[in-house]
């Protein structure tokens, strides 16, 4: 890319990001792949700046994707976790975040379980900040990922029928794909128990499925989100079991499926349950690709709101 | 003989139909009438352009002390009051601990006469510790000067309790307030469920959460015969089942927040705490719902709810800071915006949810200016542009879902027992 066409600060969610700039990032993880499949190992895009990891909340594969990301831009970055360091004793959140801004971090990449986090810390602090996951409100670089992860395998998604099977009420995966999908033209179906996909999501142009087996048919791409466990227990569905039995993706499912859907899954999966293990690891799954995929998101995401260019 | 001499303004009294332009006179911190000869007044207050209206009084609010003093004293709180034209108010008894005996009650009263701002009535609690078990000494809370009894902040889940607090407070000629919300379907709640919450992934409180409490309240109203006060009416819903049971001729009645008639759930969407409070900021039907209920006196008293926190509580993630907006300093603008710029209400139709109406709902002897009352009395500008800047407030807290809004009106001076308390040019410095 010769030129940072972005005019974000920050990355909070998708819902207020355009088609254009949702381009501009695909172009750009785009070359980025293309260059790390022709041996290219490091950028120098980020060479100097400090990059701040805070996660207030656990986090191991949007962690490591975006330390691995800003090391292959050669930032310097700083690692932050929410727990046993200074919330125990009492400091805020913000407190923690300017702290951290003080030592001289440029971009901040934050987790935190209330939804709402990443939009308080733009507010407070210099730092561009992106929102690696905001409780069940927005995590814009998973949904750009699977978007884009779509995208290259079906060249557009204008027109597309893109199901989200799982929890939707707790799922900032969700919401950022609802509004990524509905940017690029695709329909979007959600499915799952009544208890966590909400009919008011039709008030949204979405449509609400409650029978996987009926929107089966006619979907071109099946994103299987998590089901935590804990759900359950929260009296929100009966059982595991009755859940993969009514919304689990398996081979006799897969049956009924178009021949070129793809199954995405935002991870960590629950083999058996979502998703049955031949599906996860059959000829549809692009599962693995995701991942690839999210490390490049990543650095491109990086790079633009760095303001430089690769 | 201290003579005080209010000339010229437009004396709106609903508690005796009077609106006209007419002179006041308090003589010796009473009032001495309207209209009447006066000879070598003491003090005059030219009052042209402006409305001369008994006190207002605010019949929720809280004051924090003792326990909170971080949020808010007796004395700043007072000093709040004033300033946004409030004479007299009830504040409620979710102190720290909480306000659920005589002598506790009288300390509200001590601390008001050493701050000497304006008049404080205390709301003494319906259960023991506030903790819904079993009744506090209400009859001891009254002899202490407790107006009401309420259990606010925290609702009285126990349907027997309940009952027996109707019961018991009819004894003692008092109401019981009622902070209708249905725990189980609020857990983990921020705001208000509809369309926002799920946009926004915060957890939802559902407008039955206070309905059904409502609904219940009601019907305990109705077995007891016992005078039920509906706190922070929010919903659509609760406007419909007060104005029903009325007709039905059960004692209920119910006030409205002016952030709950102006604001919607939609302020959600900045993620600032400043928009957090139970109930919650609702969707716009319901704040229809609320005007219409003000218009046709389903909703007969408008409080703030007052309820300061400390910047370093509030400046939080949505669900880890305290639920509560302050609202003593805005009452009058807002009221102005949502209510009479569109003409919803007339001048005294405002006033008298201002005034009279919370006056009668607590007993007490205010919100009048017959002749040999105390002289309370809020001289409003009601053109006046301002921006609302919390940091100017005299409350301690700054948590004002009105922060940077510009907006036109508020008080002028505020008298209380004749004392001019307040007086607008002391800010503008």
């Amino acid at each position: 890319m010769s030129e940072n066409t972005w005019t974000q600060k920050h990355l909070l969610g998708l819902e207020h990001l355009d088609r254009d700039q949702i381009l501009i990032i695909f172009s750009l993880a785009k070359q980025i792949k293309q260059r790390m499949a022709d041996g290219v190992k490091k950028f120098d895009a980020l060479d100097g700046i400090c990059v701040g990891n805070l996660f207030f909340e656990a986090s191991t594969r949007t962690r490591t994707s975006f330390s691995l990301a800003a090391k292959r831009l050669r930032a310097d970055i700083v690692d932050f976790s929410g727990s046993g360091s200074s919330l125990v004793k009492g400091e805020t959140f913000i407190d923690t975040a300017r702290n951290i801004e003080a030592m001289g971090v440029e971009i901040v990449v934050v987790r935190h379980a209330t939804p709402g986090a990443a939009h308080l810390l733009a507010e407070n602090i210099e730092a561009s900040v992106i929102n690696a996951g905001d409780g069940a409100h927005e995590h814009p670089t998973q949904g750009l990922l699977d978007l884009f992860t779509i995208w290259e395998r079906k060249d557009s998604l204008e027109g597309l029928t893109v199901a989200l099977i799982g929890d939707i009420a707790h799922s900032r995966v969700a919401r950022s794909n609802i509004w990524g999908l509905r940017t690029l033209g695709a329909h979007v179906v959600i499915c799952g128990p009544t208890t966590l996909v909400s009919r008011r999501w039709q008030d949204f142009g979405v449509e609400v499925c409650h029978d996987l087996d009926t929107i089966l048919p006619r979907c071109d791409v099946l994103n299987l989100l998590r089901i935590q466990f804990e759900r359950q227990r929260t009296g929100l569905f009966p059982s595991i079991h009755e859940y993969a039995h009514l919304f689990g993706v398996n081979r006799e499912r897969m049956e009924c499926a178009k021949d070129n859907v793809l199954i995405l899954a935002p991870g960590p999966i629950n083999r058996g349950v979502e998703v049955t293990p031949d599906v996860a690891d059959g000829s549809h799954s692009v599962i693995l690709d995701q991942v690839t995929n999210g490390l490049a998101i990543r650095m491109a995401v990086l790079t633009l709101v760095s303001g430089r260019c690769l | 003989m201290s003579k005080l001499l209010i000339q010229g303004g437009r004396i709106i009294d609903p508690s005796q139909q009077i609106n006209r332009v007419a002179d006041l006179v308090l003589c010796d911190g009473k009032v001495e009438g309207i209209d009447i000869p006066v000879s070598e007044p003491d003090t005059i207050v030219d009052a042209k352009g402006k409305i001369v209206c008994p006190g207002l009084v605010d019949m929720h609010v809280h004051l924090r002390e003792p326990g909170r003093e971080e949020d808010e004293t007796i004395a700043t709180g007072t000093a709040a009051a004033v300033a946004g034209g409030v004479t007299s108010m009830a504040c409620m008894p979710n102190t720290e601990p909480a306000l659920d005996n005589q002598a506790a009650a009288e300390f509200i009263y001590l601390q008001a006469a050493r701050a000497a701002k304006a008049n404080v009535y205390p709301i003494g609690t319906v259960s023991k510790g506030r903790s819904g078990q079993e009744l506090a000494e209400m009859g001891g809370l009254v002899e202490g000067g407790a107006v009401a009894f309420s259990d606010d902040g925290d609702p009285v889940s126990n349907s027997q309790l309940m009952r027996r607090a109707l019961e018991y407070a009819l004894m003692l000629d008092k109401a019981v307030f009622s902070h209708c919300e249905i725990k189980e379907l609020t857990v983990g709640g921020v705001m208000h469920e509809g369309d926002v919450s799920l946009k926004l992934g915060l957890p939802g409180l559902p407008a039955v959460a206070e309905e059904i409490m409502v609904n219940r309240d009601i019907a305990l109203a109705e077995l007891t015969g016992g005078r039920l006060h509906i706190l922070h009416a929010s919903t659509a819903g609760t406007v419909d089942l007060v104005r029903n049971a009325r007709r039905r001729g059960i004692s209920v009645t119910t006030e409205a927040m002016p952030h709950n008639f102006i604001l919607t759930d939609e302020c959600l969407e900045r993620f600032d705490s400043d928009f957090i409070m139970y109930p919650p900021l609702r969707a716009a039907s319901d704040v229809e719902a609320i005007i219409e209920g003000l218009v046709d006196g389903t909703i007969e008293v408008i409080a703030t709810d007052h309820a300061p926190h400390a910047v370093e509580k509030k400046m939080k993630e949505l669900d880890h800071a305290p639920f509560g907006v302050m609202g003593l300093e805005t009452l009058i603008p807002i009221c102005i915006r949502a209510l009479i710029e569109p003409g919803h209400l007339s001048w005294p139709a405002l006033i008298e949810k201002l005034t009279i109406n919370p006056s009668k709902l607590l007993g007490i002897n205010k919100g009048t200016l017959q002749n040999g009352v105390d002289g309370d009395v809020t001289i409003i500008d009601p053109d006046v542009p301002w921006t609302v800047d919390p940091k100017k407030f005299h409350s301690k807290s700054r948590n004002s879902p009105f922060k940077g809004w510009e907006v036109s009106g508020r008080a002028y001076m505020t008298i209380v027992g004749g004392e001019t308390k307040y007086r607008l040019s002391d800010m503008q410095d």
